[in-house]
């Protein structure tokens, strides 16, 4: 395809036509974020009476934080939980609703239903489900000798907001890969079929080479969700708890700064969360695009 | 649908002509439910008793939610008048000399009456400076007691009268009423860092923290480590081994009011506060009010429990015509009968001693038995430098790690002593943090 170049003939026009996009970003992302790079350099009392430059004391504190590195490790431990749960599901799901002729539309819809619901009453429904005084599963779960109590087992809890942060994702997921079996050529499935390679074999050796674009796109978007839009899941279900079993990085960022006042240490945490977030984009870009076949 | 909207509209502009001329008071608060609309009323009532001011209440959120909107509307320039602060953010309100108006100085100034004498020790006493002024107005304060259940305890073949007085008559009755299969669990708590940690440290006379838990000073250091504290956990650990205490969760431990109602524990420790609740939700049992247990080996005579809720604070930055106000309301507010019925009507503290005496006169505590036993509890004796309350800056991280020791004292990976060690060690860093920062 033979690509048109438009040219302006006013020099002013494009930035004009480019300003407002700009100025959303300059206004809603470039200046927040450069105020939380000068806040973490800075320990300020919550009123912002005094405010004292103190240099790299908030990340030297942070990086010798027992704590602090706990909840790193934590957050890769849910990242890599949540996005490996929600896509081999999704993934599992968008599968069987392609070899669907006629059904498939329904199941669709059925399966796209979850992500429709805001994360924080997701958190609340799967709070109520597993509450251990009230809900239905704790009391399921003792038939088979399974004593829940999330409020003071930390592994539950995880596996709590592990379950209920995927189970939001696999509408998603679903959806994309769904897209991406249904532009697999069918001659080549025709082909390989006659060829005599079974069901299992065309998905493994001729489906998903080619939704690998799909495959890396929706890595990249898990990552960014369980490190960022998780938050309302865990206040809604576990509170950070039982002793910060499920305190993620983005939630510690919430409790240090919004709950507990200390501006400095959660802007610089924010900002390394938000380099983390960057580093792994890029590392992902750089070496697993490269085994992506466009 | 168009009378509504027309009505609604009307609405607007009546209010909008009305406080054309009365000058506007805002009061951020965080009463949801039941006292929101308790607190909305009194906020029309004082708005009906004269022409010149109007106040605005506010619904900002959980008490957090609120403390940490009105900190970014300070650093915005866009503060309301008043916001209630709950006690945990004492210490933060109270270190930010340059954004707080203290009432004393505010009512000094305005010329209103104010006598601290008028108010209830115990509530003057976690509220005012090393000098003894008052720095925010006293609205909604509570102490914590016990409910229990007055139809288990029979079943369990105990007198449903008697409430156990000490923890080993917890302990006692606990497992009567476990093997009799009244119910499944014996007692459980709300709020374990203000009932079983806070309030315990001062029925028993024991420091929280060094400088009279806070109040001399910020160079304070956390001291709930002490052999009566770690007792007491290890106990609550034993309990839970044996099926006798349950635990109802961190912060107010809300699993501990729905197993109590549920009548699944037969005692729960929470709020006077939580009474409303309790009488509402107490549908198929009888419930008994009894003061908080005590180690009767470790002190003779409990003294005084201590204080949760909130206070009004008075922000700076307004015009003299809003304080005049705000001085006008919280006379209003602190009027016998106002307090009595916002008292009567939520299970809060009478503040003033007045609000008590009117109480008893309407003979509302003989009506309503065991309606006084939070009062009394924290009137008894003298408040000691113990008993007195705590001031602690980065207070409501502190409990947050109080409850993070007790869950992993509760899930067995830490001992009574580790735990609180550790509780210990935590929050003096936030404690020192706090003193830098300040």
């Amino acid at each position: 395809m033979e690509t048109k170049k438009t040219t302006f003939d006013n020099r002013l026009l494009p930035y004009l036509l480019l300003a407002p996009q700009l100025f959303i970003t300059l206004v809603f992302f470039i200046w927040p974020a450069a105020q939380a790079v000068k806040s973490s350099f800075e320990r300020e009392d919550p009123f912002g009476l005094s405010t004292a430059f103190v240099g790299l004391l908030h990340y030297q504190r942070l990086l010798s934080d027992p704590e602090y590195l706990a909840a790193l490790s934590r957050t890769g431990v849910f990242a890599v939980s949540v996005t490996v749960l929600s896509m081999v599901l999704g993934l599992a799901f968008a599968a069987a609703v392609d070899r669907l002729t006629r059904t498939g539309k329904v199941y669709t819809t059925l399966l796209v239903w979850p992500y429709a619901v805001a994360p924080v009453v997701a958190g609340i429904l799967w709070w109520f489900l597993f509450n251990s005084t009230t809900g239905l599963m704790p009391f399921v779960l003792e038939k088979f000798g399974i004593d829940w109590d999330h409020d003071l087992n930390g592994t539950q809890a995880m596996i709590l907001i592990i379950v209920a942060a995927a189970w939001k994702q696999i509408s998603y997921n679903f959806l994309f890969f769904l897209a991406g079996l249904q532009s697999v050529p069918q001659s080549l499935m025709e082909a390989a079929a006659i060829d005599g390679s079974g069901p299992v074999k065309r998905f493994f050796t001729i489906s998903l080479p080619l939704i690998s674009p799909t495959t890396f796109f929706l890595f990249i978007i898990n990552v960014n969700y369980t490190m960022f839009d998780t938050f309302p899941i865990i206040d809604a279900t576990t509170v950070g708890g039982p002793a910060q079993a499920t305190t993620t990085l983005v939630y510690k960022v919430y409790q240090d700064g919004y709950i507990g006042l200390n501006l400095g240490s959660s802007s610089a945490q924010s900002v390394l969360l938000m380099m983390i977030v960057m580093v792994l984009t890029y590392v992902q870009f750089r070496f697993v695009e490269r085994r992506v076949q466009y | 649908m168009f009378n509504r909207l027309s009505m609604a509209a009307l609405a607007v502009a009546l209010s909008a002509t009305s406080s054309l001329a009365a000058t506007e008071v805002t009061w951020w608060h965080a009463m949801g439910g039941e006292l929101g609309k308790k607190l909305e009323e009194i906020a029309t009532k004082f708005n009906e008793s004269q022409s010149d001011y109007k106040v605005v209440p506010v619904y900002k959120g959980s008490y957090p939610e609120t403390l940490t909107a009105a900190i970014a509307a300070f650093r915005a320039n866009q503060q309301p008048a008043i916001v209630q602060v709950f006690e945990v953010g004492t210490g933060t309100m109270m270190a930010a000399e340059g954004a707080v108006y203290p009432v004393y100085k505010l009512m000094a100034d305005e010329g209103e009456a104010f006598d601290t004498a008028s108010f209830l020790s115990p509530v003057v006493g976690y509220y005012s400076d090393t000098s003894g002024n008052i720095l925010s107005l006293p609205f909604n304060s509570s102490t914590p007691i016990m409910y229990y259940n007055k139809d288990v305890f029979e079943k369990a073949g105990l007198d449903p009268e008697v409430a156990p007085k000490t923890w080993a008559e917890v302990e006692e009755f606990s497992k009567k009423i476990v093997s009799s299969g009244a119910a499944k669990c014996g007692f459980t708590s709300a709020w374990i860092t203000w009932v079983q940690t806070e309030n315990l440290s001062a029925l028993h006379d024991k420091p929280f923290g060094t400088l009279e838990n806070g109040f001399g000073g910020m160079g304070s250091e956390f001291e709930f480590n002490g052999d009566l504290q770690v007792k007491h956990w290890a106990n609550l650990k034993k309990w839970q081994d044996e099926g006798l205490f349950k635990y109802g969760g961190p912060v107010g431990g809300d699993q501990a009011a729905t197993m109590f109602y549920a009548q699944e524990c037969a005692i729960t420790m929470n709020s006077s506060a939580g009474r409303a609740g309790v009488i509402n939700n107490a549908k198929d049992f009888t419930p008994g009010f009894a003061p908080l247990p005590y180690y009767e080996d470790e002190i003779e005579q409990p003294k005084n429990s201590i204080i949760g809720g909130a206070t009004l604070w008075v922000l700076n930055g307004k015009d003299k015509a809003t304080y005049t106000g705000v001085a006008k309301f919280f006379s209003y507010l602190s009027q016998p009968e106002v307090q009595a019925d916002w008292h009567q009507f939520t299970g809060y503290l009478p503040i003033t001693n007045a609000a008590y005496d009117l109480g008893k006169s309407q003979g509302y505590y003989t009506e309503n038995p065991g309606s006084d036993i939070a009062i009394e509890q924290i009137t008894r004796g003298t408040p000691s430098a113990n008993s007195k309350g705590l001031r602690f800056g980065n207070f409501t991280q502190v409990r947050t790690i109080v409850d993070e020791e007790f869950q992993s004292l509760m899930a067995g990976n830490k001992d009574a002593k580790q735990a609180l060690d550790s509780a210990v060690e935590r929050g003096n860093t936030l404690l020192r943090e706090f003193e830098a920062a300040n």
